[in-house]
């Protein structure tokens, strides 16, 4: 099997692109990341989005996208798992290499939330739940969570104050990120005094509406070494669970998490301790606790421990979204998960700014489609 | 774009009106709509069953940022119920102002509009559970 | 020829024609029922508070207002499952479900087929909306009745359920309320908690209220809507009644009239003759308000709720345009056993909450969105 290699990344700033299309931004981060690889022609291209089919009213996004860069005549298609789609035009596009059927592939990601209204974007949002069930009654996507989120206080009989510190971990973190939406500092305070989106779930413990694209050049071992960008090396592993977290045996766990996790591991040969910065999924702050423990950086019901310790910050002893996280670099939905594994890449070549974190070797991405119905975990090695 | 499709809403009115589903002959899984092969055990035989009308309030929340169709009953209360079988279930809980929600509360089912504000002018009826009468 | 000589002709072509009409009936026997009042409500109080009237010799003291996700359709089967609960027959037996109502959620698609799904009486079912003002109810009633005793259906389902709207500032707005009554008829005795023992009909063309299509809110014609048509209506129907099946009032232990206010049940008792105890105990006006199709219906309701085995009950209904139904009904020994099945009217009735009338008006569509 054919290693795959990061040998360029693309990024938008996530942000409101009022004037920018989707297609647009899509072909902005794609052409970023050919540039920055140092490629014009790949073999095939995957684009993941979640939104797209809903808001735009647009699929097709392969073949558009290979038209907007000039590239039609390749195959190239859309890869689609929810808010980790972009996760899996990745997983898509690496499964090729590793099969050997490609050398080089362009993988995206992109949404662009703001040609919604509020309530349809919220209603998108939901796209990813069994729509039939949840999304019938008017449960939103916030709403499961803060049933999660009330559940896990219940239990585990915590206050909201030691989880709610996760936003103000990511907007401290996002304030040297030059493509994220909100690069400023927030108080624990402002979380608790923001308004409720629905009880307990504050809204600066959610994500806002933020338009994005993130684009990867994978490549194998030989193409890397003709581009001299040998750098670093991506394995990514996939598993799923029920639609909707609240009909399985413990809502407050996530198996996928955990098995795709165990499974990235054992795959690219390396050890739980040797991880030494994680790009968690916040889409709320019950999310990024409960990512925490499922991924095995603490013990059920302990997850918010490590915020209160200081171990998720820069200085910390698992640096955690170095770049901001959904809540302050942006969750631009479908292009979150290439974020991630793109923002991996940058500390990994030292390319993060004033964030750069010290002798790092390998870091971790968890994408996740809904709440963790699938779950995509990354590991990023140095070579 | 967001609107109720009338087939959809109507095919599943068993399960939204009178809370029929399937429970698994072997291990006992309730499944809400019709299907062909058990999600946890992965046999293939149910029986149709009438879940129970009434249950425990084990967790609620309020949405007050609302999908389509939502809009005019914002905020609305959802809520997370232990029936008196075991099974859980997702539903709106109504008749009931959020400062008299509490936790172990006994709820019972009702048959409500569950969205209605459709450019098509549809009303899509449903299960939603109330405060025990 | 004079105007007596005309009412005098009239009424005897009236009582030829009932007599031509009216049915010995076969047993035609009520084996479960049940009354469903929404949670809230609003004062007659307020209502005048916000449109500057005397708040003095109001209709009523209050009445029911459904809430937002309430309409005829599902107080319809909240009433129905609690009529179910007492008969204690599977819903797939239901022959046939027959909603009185002027307030239907959709103008065309039958409010009875939502109801028989929902309560699990299809497909092998009859299903039909019926409208007559505030008289609907006991018009599904009859229809009901009529189809068990001809031995079409071994059971029916006959329910009044109304969200009446009084147009802003009308009169009418003090009084018209939200709320629903089931009855689940069929012919065995045993397990009866009361049986139909007669019932007539006396109906006129008498425009005393009206609602065009497309129109909101319903017209009447105020005062007109008394004497012509309610008292005139009611007393008719009920002396023909008692006449055709030799009955007389010492016979009838409760006596239920339709109750747009509560005044004018007392004038038409007295009016008959009917000593006014007989009449409180039927009483639900004055703290739910007018229900319209339910009206009558939620009082037969209540009295079902209190009646002891034996007692005799006569209801009869209004309805505009105009008629009116009256029943002789006789409590049967299940009534005791049966009422306990499911909760009672006063339940309901008691479970209240106040809102005040920008609530309401939210709650009834009346804020134009
Ligand atoms: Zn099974």
């Amino acid at each position: 099997m054919s290693k795959v290699y990061v040998a360029g990344v693309g990024l938008t700033k996530v942000d409101e692109h009022w004037r920018e299309s989707l297609e647009y931004l899509m072909a902005e981060a794609s052409l970023k990341a050919l540039d920055d690889a140092g490629i014009s022609r790949v073999d095939s291209i995957y684009v993941g989005s979640m939104l797209s089919q809903v808001l735009q009213e647009q699929s097709h996004l392969g073949a558009l996208l290979a038209e907007e860069l000039g590239l039609s005549g390749i195959p190239a298609m859309g890869v689609e798992a929810a808010s980790a789609s972009g996760a899996a035009a990745v997983y898509a596009g690496a499964r090729e290499i590793e099969a050997s059927r490609a050398n080089a592939v362009l993988v995206v990601g992109v949404d662009k939330m703001s040609d919604g209204m509020s309530e349809e974007v919220t209603s998108a949002m939901m796209i990813g739940e069994r729509q039939e069930y949840t999304g019938f009654i008017g449960a939103t996507f916030y709403s499961i969570n803060a049933l999660l989120y009330s559940l896990y206080m219940n239990r585990y009989s915590v206050g909201q104050e030691k989880i709610a510190l996760f936003p103000v971990l990511c907007h401290e973190h996002a304030v040297n990120a030059p493509h994220a939406q909100y690069p400023f500092k927030i108080k624990l305070d402002t979380v608790l005094s923001s308004p409720y989106v629905a009880e307990p779930l504050r809204r600066f413990e959610t994500t806002a509406i933020a338009d994005g694209a993130a684009a990867l050049v994978l490549v194998n071992e030989e193409t890397a070494r003709k581009l001299d960008s040998l750098k670093t090396e991506l394995v990514i592993e996939s598993a799923t669970d029920y639609l909707t977290p609240l009909q399985r045996e413990d809502p407050l766990w996530f198996p996928s998490v955990s098995l795709s996790t165990s499974k990235a591991l054992s795959r690219s040969g390396i050890e739980k301790k040797d991880i030494k910065t994680i790009e968690i999924f916040d889409a709320t702050s019950i999310m990024a606790v409960l990512s925490l423990e499922s991924l095995g950086f603490a013990e059920r019901g302990e997850g918010w421990r490590l915020l209160e310790r200081g171990e998720l910050t820069l200085s910390g002893s698992i640096p955690c979204n170095t770049f901001g996280g959904l809540k302050a670099r942006g969750h631009p939905a479908g292009a979150t998960g290439i974020y991630q594994i793109a923002e991996l890449h940058l500390q990994l070549t030292h390319r993060a700014g004033k964030n750069q974190l010290d002798s790092i070797k390998a870091g971790l991405a968890q994408s996740l489609g809904g709440i963790a119905s699938t779950a995509f975990t990354s590991i990023l090695k140095e070579v | 774009m967001f609107r109720i499709k009338v087939p959809r809403y109507w095919r599943h009115k068993d399960f939204r009106y009178r809370l029929n589903a399937w429970k698994c002959n072997h291990c006992g899984e309730v499944h809400f709509f019709k299907p062909l092969v058990c999600r946890r055990c992965r046999l293939r035989e149910f029986n149709k069953v009438m879940l129970p009308e009434t249950g425990k309030l084990i967790a609620y929340t309020i949405v007050r940022s609302p999908p389509c169709g939502f809009e005019e009953q914002t905020p609305y209360i959802i809520g997370f119920i232990e029936l008196e079988d075991g099974t859980r279930i997702l539903s709106q809980i109504t008749d009931c102002y959020p400062e008299e929600l509490k936790l172990g509360m006994k709820v019972e089912v009702t048959f409500r509009r569950v969205r209605e504000d459709d450019p098509d002018k549809i009303i899509a009826y449903g299960y939603k559970f109330r405060p025990a009468i | 020829m004079s105007d007596a000589l005309i009412v005098n002709s009239y009424n005897v072509a009236g009582m030829l024609m009932f007599r031509d009409y009216m049915v010995k009936m076969n047993s035609v026997i009520i084996l479960g029922y049940g009354g469903y009042v929404p949670r809230y409500r609003v004062r007659a109080e307020e209502i005048a508070r916000v449109w500057g009237e005397e708040q003095t010799g109001l209709p009523v003291e209050e009445k029911a207002v459904a809430s937002l996700d309430e309409d005829t359709i599902t107080m319809a089967v909240e009433a129905a499952r609690i009529a179910l609960k007492r008969a204690g027959i599977p819903p797939s037996r239901i022959g046939a479900v027959h909603v009185g109502t002027e307030s239907k959620p959709y103008a065309v698609k039958p409010c009875g087929t939502i109801v028989a799904e929902a309560i699990g009486a299809t497909p092998k079912v009859t299903a039909a909306d019926f409208e007559f003002a505030c008289k609907a109810g006991t018009e599904a009633l009859q229809f009901i009745s009529s189809l068990v005793e001809a031995g079409r259906i071994d059971y029916g389902l006959a329910i009044g359920s109304d969200t009446a709207q009084g147009r802003p500032r009308d009169a009418l707005e003090y009084t018209a309320a939200s709320g629903a009554a089931a009855f689940i008829i069929g012919r065995d005795k045993d397990k009866g908690v009361a049986e139909i023992e007669a019932w007539t009909s006396y109906v006129t063309d008498t425009p005393d209220f009206w609602r065009r299509e497309y129109e909101r809110y319903p017209r009447h014609t105020a005062r007109f809507t008394g004497d012509p048509a309610y008292f005139h209506h009611i007393v008719n129907s009920v002396k023909a009644l008692l006449d055709d099946e030799g009955y007389n009032f010492n016979d009838i232990d409760y006596v239920i009239f339709h109750q747009p206010n509560v005044r004018f049940p007392f004038v038409a008792a007295k009016l008959l003759g009917v000593d006014i105890e007989k009449v409180k105990p039927g009483m639900v006006a004055g703290t739910i308000g007018n229900t319209y199709a339910a009206c009558s219906l939620l009082g037969l309701v209540k009295v079902l709720d209190q009646a002891k085995p034996g007692q005799r009950i006569l209801l009869a209904s209004f309805g505009s345009g105009a008629g009116s139904d009256s029943y002789i009904i006789r409590v049967l020994d299940g009534v005791e056993l049966k009422r306990e099945l499911a909760p009672t009217l006063e339940k309901f009735i008691e479970r209240k909450t106040y809102i005040d009338y920008i609530t309401y008006a939210k709650n009834r569509r009346k804020i134009i969105m």
